[in-house]
């Protein structure tokens, strides 16, 4: 490819043609602030922060939006430039309800270090406020107009990334407001509730409804006994809420951590995930038996379940009855375990830790209750949740203990911590189905091809099969991120989908990337969450999800089989098919366009 | 009593029908513009012409027929002041208020259409004839002050013409 000539502030670099001139600074290792730039989506030039001088031209240019040409002469160290993008900030902040010591994002608000690296300390401004309009009627995400600097990053996520498109600007000039079309409310668009808003927001105008209080109740009351599950991907994460690098697993100062909150027994979502291989694995191969609808796909990720729903509804077929580990979990601990260790189920709480915004609005769905109308899971805490609560009893995270989780809900193998990553469950899956299907042990469990953020992956796997003497190739597919989700549900559609078995992850890179998960989150930082999920796999002594001896006993004891009696009223659920325009918008058959 | 049912009937039908023509209308103008770059605002544009305003149900429409999310579809059309999501009335009158137009007298203008409609702006008069609005700026500074009845533009509007304009409209 060509490259062109760009010198800024005195150091000329070469950078590809068609850069921008945000891109030739970073190139020349100069920093220049942003607020509404998203590495890899085209930038907007909405905020204004970024400014720059180019040499022969008139004004100030938005750097992240500028073409660069060769040849070019950019300036950011001049005080013309600094005094511009200061007022900038300040006609922000002027704009933006400042209730920085008491917000959810205070001390990791990009506005806030924004001021204070400028130097702001006085509003100079007075000016009028944005349209106050405060959104809490999703179960999951929280929107607060009146902190809303209008970057439109949340609108980009949710189309472009998501393809779910439920946010835009409505009205002009300072009656701008982001939100759903006519200003609904997010629980009466098709809004899947992934929280990736929240994480691509600056400030603080999104955030996850919180279900803190909730728990610090059931944790204080003498009659509750509260048991917590934690997700894969939040071990490969919460460190970071603390400090740490990204990339650091902290499997077992998380259960320590969770000890000193008050927890009664601190268990491990993993082991239901295990459970979910042994469920859905079975489920796939029922199918392939018995000419089933094929391609199945995986149904672990609510903010998925929640698309296909409003978006796919006719697909709802091919979506695995099993119900996610998270709702497994709730189901087992209010039935079995609460049985086993002689707790009714109504002073059971079940509380889980999740990298999700969208597990709280499945954890509220009306058939996720196993005994009478008992929610099967009470409260689910986002993994910035769990860590605030940490940070609220004192805990000093970094140097707690290491311990280990309770048993026998905590027991779990390598294949069920994979489920953090995108690909994962395809892969645990794969190492069960395999050995179920060709009765021979499994040398090397990693199916790399399944692995990486690459938004769709694909493989086919030979097994020859044990009963009989047929070959079978399975074929499988794997996407992460709904746009990319989108293009595998189109190709069902048009029936040009030969796979046996596609996995779904709501969000890009799959849970390490939820919106529930510390921020900021970037492809840098997903790639080191996913290595840091595929070490502690390594590191385990099983990792077949059939080897789990606790899923085992379960069966034993308590299931009897896969897909029995049992499991089918616990661990499996059904769809709801829904639209996906607002449910005012009366869009009947003949108003649909042919 | 019967007879005053099957009228009432009657016109529901003849309503429903209305609706129904109305939105293969919209069908048709929406599968013209499909592959043009950027259709949004021109089928906005048409369909507001063919309504008289944009039901929701017509926004639905044209998100569905364009594949764009609905919130885009609403979001630039309250960008507009053009378009409405109010019912209008058959005639829009638009009083243009940009500087030129308005140092030319464009704020008389108004006011005499406000005395004659006896409405407010952003209003409509009882019997839906006539909706007024104000506009900022047509891009037609030097036939100021413009005013705008539908489709058709009226340059150097003198206030002692206007009666007749809104007569040459009323009933028709």
């Amino acid at each position: 490819m060509d490259n062109i000539k760009v010198t800024v502030d005195n150091i000329t670099v070469e950078v590809p043609k068609g850069s921008t001139v945000l891109d030739a600074a970073r190139a020349a290792g100069i920093y220049v602030p942003t607020l509404c730039h998203m590495d890899g989506h085209k930038s907007l030039g909405a905020c204004r922060v970024c400014l720059a001088e180019v040499e022969g031209g008139r004004g100030l240019v938005a750097s992240c939006a500028f073409p660069a040409t060769d040849g070019m002469k950019v300036r950011t160290n001049t005080k013309r430039v600094h005094d511009a993008r200061k007022t900038v900030v300040e006609l922000m902040l002027s704009a933006h309800r400042q209730e920085c010591l008491t917000c959810v994002r205070s001390l990791n608000c990009e506005l806030q270090a924004l001021a204070k690296m400028m130097g702001i300390q006085e509003n100079r401004f007075q000016g009028a406020m944005p349209p106050e309009l405060v959104d809490t009627s999703s179960p999951s995400v929280v929107r607060d107009s009146s902190k809303c600097i209008l970057c439109r990053r949340c609108v980009t996520v949710c189309r472009d990334v998501q393809s779910v498109g439920q946010l835009f600007p409505v009205d002009r000039g300072f009656g701008t407001v982001i939100a759903p079309a006519a200003k609904k409310n997010l629980a009466d668009v098709a809004c899947v509730a992934c929280g990736q808003c929240i994480t691509a927001c600056p400030v603080g105008a999104l955030k996850e409804k919180s279900h803190k209080e909730r728990v610090w109740a059931a944790l204080n009351d003498p009659e509750k006994y509260v048991v917590v599950q934690t997700a894969p991907a939040v071990r490969a994460a919460i460190g970071e809420e603390f400090g740490m690098p990204a990339g650091s697993l902290v499997t077992k100062k998380m259960v320590a951590g969770l000890r000193r909150l008050g927890f009664d027994k601190v268990f491990d979502t993993d082991f239901t995930a295990d459970l979910t291989i042994l469920e859905e694995g079975n489920e796939l191969l029922q199918r392939l038996k018995t000419g089933g609808v094929l391609p199945m796909i995986t149904s672990c990720s609510p903010g998925w379940i929640n698309f296909i729903e409003h978006f796919y509804p006719e697909l709802l077929p091919h979506l695995s009855s099993c119900k996610s580990p998270q709702q497994m979990f709730g189901a087992l601990a209010k039935t079995y375990y609460a049985d086993k260790i002689g707790v009714k189920p109504e002073n059971m709480f079940c509380v889980s830790i999740m990298p999700c915004t969208a597990k709280k609005l499945e954890a509220g769905r009306d058939e996720m209750c196993s005994v009478e109308d008992i929610p099967d899971v009470d409260a689910v805490l986002t993994t910035r949740e769990a860590a605030q609560m940490m940070r609220e009893m004192g805990v000093d995270f970094q140097r707690l203990p290491d311990e280990t989780f309770d048993e026998p809900l905590g027991i779990s193998t390598g294949a069920a911590v994979i489920f953090g990553a995108t690909g994962g469950v395809m892969e645990a899956a794969l190492r069960t189905v395999y050995e179920v299907v060709t009765g021979d042990d499994l040398k090397d469990v990693n199916f790399t091809a399944v692995r990486g953020l690459e938004g769709i992956k694909e493989a086919t796997v030979k097994m020859v099969c044990v009963e009989g003497k047929g070959e079978l190739d399975v074929k499988v597919a794997v996407a992460s991120g709904l746009s990319n989700a989108r293009k595998l549900m189109d190709l069902i559609m048009e029936g040009k989908a030969d796979y046996h078995f596609i996995e779904i992850m709501c969000c890009p890179g799959g849970c390490i990337g939820g919106g529930g998960q510390p921020i900021p989150t970037t492809d840098e930082i997903r790639q080191k969450r996913i290595e840091a999920i595929y070490q502690e796999d390594e590191g385990l002594p099983v990792r077949k999800s059939h080897e789990n001896p606790a899923v085992m006993a379960l069966y034993k004891e308590f299931l009897g089989e896969p897909l029995g009696h049992q499991s089918h009223k616990l661990l499996h659920t059904k769809y709801t098919p829904r639209s996906m325009w607002p449910t005012d918008v009366p869009l009947d058959e003949e108003a649909k366009v042919k | 009593m019967s007879s005053h049912t099957c009228e009432c009937e009657a016109k529901a039908k003849a309503a429903q029908e209305e609706e129904a023509r109305l939105y293969e209308e919209l069908d048709v103008i929406i599968q013209k513009h499909k592959e043009v770059k950027g259709p949004l605002i021109q089928v906005l544009h048409a369909a507001q012409e063919l309504f008289g305003w944009l039901p929701e149900k017509a926004q639905a429409r044209i998100a569905k027929g364009l594949d764009v999310p609905l919130s885009e579809v609403h979001g630039v059309l309250s960008f507009y002041s053009f378009f409405t999501t109010v019912p209008r009335g058959k005639h829009t009158i638009r009083v243009c208020l940009g500087t030129a137009c308005y140092v030319r007298g464009g704020k008389q203008v108004l006011e005499k259409f406000q005395q004659e409609l006896g409405i407010n702006v952003n209003n409509t008069t009882e019997d839906r004839e006539f909706s007024l609005e104000v506009n900022r700026c047509v891009g037609a500074c030097g036939l100021a002050p413009v005013v705008t009845v539908g489709p058709d533009i009226y340059r150097r509007v003198k206030v002692d013409k206007i009666p007749e304009i809104i007569k040459k409209y009323r009933g028709s």
